[in-house]
């Protein structure tokens, strides 16, 4: 193959010095804070904050203007020698979205990591605002990163953040699951760092752009294709690659947690996003695809079974992530299909970005809100829960709106994605998907139903304190599940592919009793598979209830129970492991055969 | 046999018993052990790929170097977090293990049903 010709079409655009700011301004944060320590280490991360989410809007305002992605050229090199920064839409959508949680973080953090009067710098404090600025900053130069490597440096950077929030209380419980998911996204990156040796080796350039113009399907390019993808699956913990995650986003404290379940799990699931559609579209076939979007239909019915059969709220919510980590997955089948090796619906890639930034607004909502009532109960035990919603209404009011937003009730952005991702289904003839789809909706409704059931019940003894719980940081998670339910509101069609006026007024009465029916459906489904512990003995109505669902429920608790069994094993580490290796010659050999 | 295909072996065989000893070993410090391993391995591929400039009339193509300067600095600094972290656990909890549903696992509010 002859060595490539550099291509020099490409120069930087007005407005592209915002892209560097973008990832500047919280790295030179970070590094503030960590000389600074203690006390003002927290002010300037607070200070950088709205600074933050000023650039990310200014870059949509240069990018609307300018109808065409922003590049800029670091030192005024163009690639393939150079790095080159780019913004399009997507990147422009999810570093909006990230600032705006990052943003709520920082406000809800304030009460838990508050450094103690009378010390001048506490370990954790300090600890986690520098982490957080270091996630913000590694999470934009992910959007923004314009070749496969500084895509891995950059993710590296988002792991090595992101794996210390996870222990921040220093429990050994926490360190170990820190541990594991630091060993296991270790594996992920390095078969990610062989695929793009392996395109280098091939195509002697790693710029995206350049990439995608000289991509063809060979075997080289389809052994790194298929190593990248698992490589990123892992790390984004997908079902079955999910052994780290669970104990990792529980067991955090909860503004650690809204990070990790709301952003850090995007970072890789949006270098997979870049990778299959703009590095080498269709490439991957309609067999691979297909087995992605498998993945993601059984990450959504194993998390939500177990979600359901937890025992802590914020287990519960950790795999409800896992659950909804599937939900964004399925969006590669609908968006390829068929013999064609073009991006056929544009609309379902819309469709699964949305849904990614309506879980991290809603999911992050929900991890504070776990935390509030966690702060005010000292314990998050879902059938103790009762008497919360009359001791911290807004935090259970929030929870609520963050878990109907995620449901898909409109107008919410999840509502939005839902609508294209079905479209998508029915115009590719693809039923399962359609399936898929709607049960993700049902499960959803379900987990979020059993836990506001729990809370809504009266108090056995008067046991919430609300002493320990700041006005503040129920305000920051009522503001993000308001934020995700809104999100449907938005005009996204300058951002994202959707085509002008497809998206159906998400206000009318027959929208609005469509959305209904996941929610009765998934009321059922927490009956037949939730905890419920003691029966209510009170209400003979309940009683005829208890024993009409008795027997089906007998029946599913069976099957969760079996389910808790697998998801046990998959989570030992030899298991996962060889799991991991399965699934890249799966990968490998369904590209193989649609070539 | 070439050089390049010697190197290119040694780097797949490094790359493999890498990977077998991170997903077998249940010791954590020999996992992140086998984790430089494989990394070696890694890199010594990317070495190889940088042969191809040689192809073009270059003494060999500078930027895969490039790349694997940085990819040291990241494995780095990836061995030096897990370590850290292996010790932390090993001071608060008495002994190291990465088995999820241990002894050592079953803190106080964690619940197994």
């Amino acid at each position: 193959m002859p060595y490539p010709a550099p291509a020099l079409d490409e120069v930087t655009t007005t407005g592209g010095f915002l892209l560097v700011l973008s990832f500047v301004v919280p790295v030179a944060a970070a590094l503030l804070a960590f000389v600074a320590g203690g006390r003002p280490a927290e002010r300037i991360a607070l200070t950088s904050m709205p600074l933050g989410l000023a650039i990310a809007i200014a870059i949509m305002v240069a990018l609307k203007r300018a109808g065409a992605p922003l590049v800029y050229l670091l030192g005024g090199w163009a690639p393939p020698l150079g790095i080159v920064l780019r913004a399009d839409g997507l990147s422009a959508v999810m570093m909006a979205i990230t600032a705006v949680v990052i943003g709520a973080v920082g406000v809800f953090g304030r009460t838990d990591f508050r450094t103690p009067s009378g010390s001048v710098e506490a370990r954790a404090p300090f600890a986690f605002w520098i982490l957080l600025l270091a996630v913000w900053g590694a999470l934009n130069m992910v959007f923004l990163g314009g070749d496969l490597f500084t895509l891995y440096v950059a993710l590296e950077l988002l792991t090595f953040a992101a794996v210390p929030l996870v222990c921040l209380d220093g429990r050994a419980e926490t360190l170990q699951a820190a541990l594991r998911y630091l060993l296991f996204a270790l594996l992920g990156s390095v078969l990610y760092l062989v695929g793009t040796a392996l395109l280098y080796g091939s195509y002697g350039t790693l710029d995206i752009v350049l990439l995608s113009r000289k991509i063809q399907a060979e075997p080289a390019t389809l052994a790194a294709a298929a190593l990248m993808t698992v490589g990123l699956l892992a790390k984004t913990a997908l079902f079955p690659l999910h052994l780290w995650l669970p104990a990792a986003h529980a067991g955090a404290p909860a503004a650690a947690s809204a990070v990790l379940s709301g952003l850090v799990v995007k970072g890789s699931f949006f270098i997979v996003v870049r990778f299959w559609f703009d590095v080498m579209p269709g490439i991957p076939g309609f067999a691979a695809a297909q087995l992605l979007g498998v993945l993601g239909a059984g990450a959504i019915v194993f998390g939500s079974v177990i979600a359901l059969r937890q025992e802590r709220l914020k287990l519960l919510i950790a795999y409800s992530t896992l659950a909804q980590i599937g939900y964004l997955f399925l969006m590669f089948p609908l968006a390829f299909g068929g013999a064609s090796t073009r991006l056929e619906n544009a609309g379902a890639l819309a469709g699964g970005v949305l849904q990614a930034i309506s879980h991290a607004t809603a999911k992050a909502a929900m991890f504070m809100s776990a935390g509030l009532i966690y702060a005010a109960l000292r314990h998050d035990r879902i059938t103790g829960l009762g008497g919360v919603a009359r001791a911290l209404p807004m935090s259970v009011l929030a929870f609520a709106l963050a878990g109907a937003a995620l449901i898909g009730v409109p107008p919410s952005g999840a509502y939005l994605a839902k609508d294209l991702l079905l479209e998508a289904a029915a115009e590719r003839e693809q039923w399962w998907w359609a399936a898929s789809i709607q049960a993700g909706g049902i499960f959803t409704g379900s987990y979020v139903l059993l836990v506001l059931a729990h809370a809504l019940m009266p108090a056995p003894e008067p046991a919430a304190s609300r002493a320990s719980v700041s006005r503040v940081g129920e305000a920051a998670a009522l503001a993000l599940a308001l934020c995700s339910l809104l999100l449907g509101l938005v005009p996204w069609e300058e951002y994202l592919p959707v085509a002008r006026g497809t998206l159906s007024n998400p206000l009318t009465l027959e929208t609005l009793s469509t959305a209904l029916w996941p929610i009765v459906a998934g009321g059922v489904l927490a009956i037949l598979l939730g905890r419920w512990g003691a029966r209510p003995e009170r209400i003979s109505m309940g009683q005829v209830l208890v024993a009409m669902v008795e027997l089906p429920r007998r029946a599913t608790l069976a099957l969760g129970k079996a389910l808790e069994r697998v998801d046990r094993m998959l989570r030992q580490w030899s298991a996962a492991g060889l799991v991991l290796l399965v699934l890249a010659i799966l990968f490998g050999a369904a590209m193989l055969v649609a070539d | 046999m070439s050089a390049a295909t010697v190197f290119g072996l040694c780097g797949a065989a490094l790359a493999g018993l890498g990977l077998y000893g991170l997903i077998v070993n249940p010791q954590p410090l020999r996992k992140i052990v086998a984790f430089n391993l494989l990394g070696s391995g890694v890199f010594i591929i990317f070495g190889i790929v940088a042969r191809r400039g040689a192809a073009a009339g270059f003494g060999a193509d500078p930027v895969p170097q490039a790349l694997v300067i940085t990819g040291m600095v990241v494995a780095f600094s990836a061995t030096a977090l897990a370590v850290a972290l292996l010790l932390r656990l090993f001071q608060t909890a008495g002994s190291v293990t990465l088995d999820a549903d241990s002894p050592a696992n079953m803190g106080t509010d964690s619940v197994d049903a």
